[in-house]
């Protein structure tokens, strides 16, 4: 195998970008990625088999059989888990990663997300930081995502947000029925709606055309390749430029060092599981947060007894996903249109500022429910099963609406990915492992948002309405899962550098949500993608052609 | 991908083969171990597992959970993703049945709609873990895609009033707007 400038691992919304930012640099870069590289004719529309309802297995990875993890439950019983089970806490495994199948909110975090405890205090039980980065160092980054990867949405309408120089270069799409009750209702109760910012095209753009509005959006492919992820856009200029290697069905086994603490390049089996070794001047870890630590404690040498990055205990702590809650309101009107993708109106003004709570986090609309999605957001007094629930589903199916968002999560540093010491996974490697809880002053606010959000479904009309919010007893993480290789300035209490660099090592960087300090009020998309452009451009800076200037 | 495409057509196949004989006796393809055209439940426990299914949706104007083709979906989920799952219905069937016979002297299949749901509420506080689990399975074999083998003819989309087959290509203009010519 050709030695290449840099082997990235993981072709997902961080990894994507950072293979783009290099080959186009004019380095030789090798993308490895443990799944496969799907297209828009994939893209099947099954109820019961994509991102979000698992039932009948991931439609875009990993596969049940060979992959799974352990989870510790709050009693500390570790269980043995599949992939599409929820304790899984999976994202999926394809070139593109969670891109090619997310809802494709595409939010910018606020400029108090980067400064949380300077503004707030780390509550007891918690690892609550600032980053070591601000709002804006990352804006002009946000922006070069929100152009490359391809934004539509409209953030007029509200003033809580960090400042930006240039409009999205996307319209809205069209409001649907649940923005045209919505919008009225909000701003009669003082609010300011806005139309969400979305990796989707609302009008032709890069090369491709606008979305069709299908019911079928968040958890899916997009059978029009409407929806924008790094697949169908970094990437393809990436392995355009001729300077990039993109190998599918590759699972990287560790990363290799040499006896002067340097690494040297990756083993990995190939797609017919075959054990190959990829030289490197240096190693990019883009494997989503769980993953990524996993690769790094599995990179053990005599150097490193403990893993790569892990001298100091901290690879692995701080996993922190989103902790949703909201409300269903049911109404005596049609709320449903049919119009993807559904989610369309969001309110910023709870995301900072409340007294006696650490953050919030915006409030949403749902994507469109399909009937499967009904089956268990009934009223309160609806039997389960029966003729009453069969009623209540044609009663309710197009009267309901339902707003969530994700709140700010309080980290902890027991929630946590560790190697397991007995579960091996197909290719014979220790599984992750995944332990601890939520802090719970996460659950205080997330109550606070769900009674926000009651009070939002009310005034627009809403005859009753039901909470969702709880406090499980399981750690958070899935598809919006960060935090693992936390960014700082101290190397004893985090992982890697404020350019994503590891502590302990001059060329292995973490460039994807593990480096989150805290995972924002958002969903945290673009900003992986934000902070891989700026990692990206730092790395090519300080390049010299051999090794990196110091 | 490749491997789930291949079940699908199976699944279709014999779901249309079922429809068309109106669920009496049928042999196809080369993996039907058992008689009645399913892959793994006997004719005893399609019965039983029937009359569960049909009090969980049971039939009004619109058919019933086994009308719909849910027998066929959680037959087909039992060679298939819910291999883990055969022990459990196999011995929560068998349990079952002898809570009716317990109860009322004979099998679930042959009590009244009363004495069915009488049951079926029994089992849902006695044995909450295969009661959850057949709810479940009932209601995505119900309320999910017909790919699969339930939902026939996607009739509680149509039920819910979702237009089927979809309307596709739609563009966002509304079409009511403007001057006709």
């Amino acid at each position: 195998m050709k030695r290449v400038n840099a082997v990235v691992v993981g072709a997902g919304a961080g990894g994507g970008i950072v293979a783009k930012q290099l080959s186009v640099a004019g380095l030789s870069v090798a993308l490895l990625e443990r799944g496969k590289w799907y297209t828009e004719n994939d893209c099947r529309k099954d109820d019961l088999r994509n991102q979000r309802t698992t039932v009948l297995g991931n439609a875009f990875g990993p596969e049940d059989a060979g992959n799974p993890r352990v989870w510790v439950d709050g009693k500390g019983v570790a269980h043995t888990v599949l992939p599409s089970e929820g304790s899984y806490q999976n994202n999926a495994a394809c070139v593109g990663g969670g891109t090619l199948s997310y809802g494709a909110m595409a939010w910018r975090y606020m400029p108090q997300d980067f400064r949380m405890r300077s503004i707030y205090g780390a509550p007891e039980g918690s690892s609550l930081e600032d980053w070591p980065i601000s709002y804006d160092d990352l804006e002009p980054y946000y922006e070069q995502a929100e152009y490359e990867i391809g934004v539509s949405g409209d953030y007029s309408g509200t003033p809580f947000k960090g400042p930006r120089k240039r409009d999205l270069p996307m319209p809205p799409l069209p409001p649907n029925r649940e923005f045209e009750i919505l919008e009225p209702a909000a701003k009669r109760l003082g609010l300011h709606p806005f139309h969400i910012p979305m990796a989707r095209n609302s009008v032709p753009y890069n090369g491709r055309g606008p979305c069709m509005r299908c019911r079928w959006c968040c958890g899916f492919g997009c059978e029009e390749d409407a929806k924008n992820g790094s697949q169908n856009t970094v990437i393809p200029i990436a392995i355009g430029t001729g300077n990039c290697e993109l190998r599918s069905g590759c699972m990287v086994k560790e990363i290799l060092t040499d006896d002067r603490g340097r690494a040297t390049g990756v083993a990995y089996y190939d797609a017919d599981g075959r054990l190959q070794t990829q030289l490197a001047d240096f190693v990019v870890v883009s494997a989503c947060a769980i993953e990524s630590a996993r690769l790094l404690l599995n990179s053990k040498s005599r150097l490193f007894p403990d893993g790569l990055g892990n001298r100091h205990d901290q690879v692995g702590r701080n996993l922190q996903g989103h902790h949703y809650t909201g409300a269903i309101g049911f109404f005596d009107f049609d709320t449903y249109d049919d119009v993807g993708p559904g989610a369309s109106i969001a309110i910023s003004d709870y995301s900072h500022g409340t007294p006696g709570l650490r953050g919030g986090g915006i409030l949403a609309n749902e994507f469109i429910r399909l009937p499967i999605h009904m089956v268990d957001r009934l009223p309160g007094d609806i039997p389960r099963w029966g003729l009453k629930h069969k009623q209540a589903m044609r009663a309710f199916y197009k009267r309901n609406i339902v707003i969530m968002g994700p709140t700010q999560q309080i980290p902890t540093a027991e929630a946590r990915v560790t190697l397991d010491p007995t579960v091996r996974d197909k290719w014979g490697l220790p599984v992750a492992r995944i332990s601890g809880n939520v802090h719970p002053h996460t659950f205080d606010i997330g109550e606070v948002q769900a009674k926000r959000a009651e009070a939002w479904l009310k005034e627009a009309g809403a005859i009753s309405t039901s909470l969702m919010a709880y406090r499980p007893d399981s750690v958070s993480a899935g598809q919006h899962q960060a935090g693992t290789c936390r960014m700082g300035n101290d190397a004893q209490g985090s992982v890697v550098d404020r350019n994503c660099k590891l502590h302990d090592v001059d060329n292995v960087f973490v460039i994807d949500s593990s480096v989150h300090v805290n995972n924002g009020g958002f969903n945290p998309a673009l900003t992986i993608m934000a902070i891989a452009y700026f990692a990206s451009d730092a790395l090519v800076r300080n390049w010299k052609g051999t090794g990196f200037r110091s | 991908m490749q491997s789930s495409g291949k079940r699908a057509v199976l699944t279709r196949r014999q779901f249309v083969a079922a429809g068309a004989v109106g669920g009496a006796a049928v042999a196809i393809g080369c993996k039907v171990n058992h008689q009645d055209g399913r892959d793994f439940l006997t004719t005893e426990q399609a019965l039983t597992l029937g009359a569960i299914t049909d009090q969980i949706v049971p039939a009004d104007q619109f058919p019933s959970a086994t009308q719909a083709g849910v027998l066929n979906y959680i037959d087909g989920q039992l060679v298939r993703h819910y291999r883990r799952h055969r022990d459990a219905y196999r011995e929560g069937l068998e349990r079952t049945d002898a809570l009716s016979r317990k109860r009322f002297g004979r099998e679930l299949a042959a009590l009244t709609a009363a004495q069915q749901q009488e049951i079926v509420a029994t089992l849902e506080r006695q044995e909450p873990a295969f009661f959850n689990l057949v709810r479940n399975h009932t209601m995505e074999g119900y309320y999910g895609s017909p790919r699969h083998g339930g939902n026939r003819d996607a009739q509680s989309w149509r039920m819910l009033g979702l237009a089927e087959p979809p309307l596709r290509g739609r563009a966002q203009y509304d079409l009511r707007k403007g001057s006709a010519s």
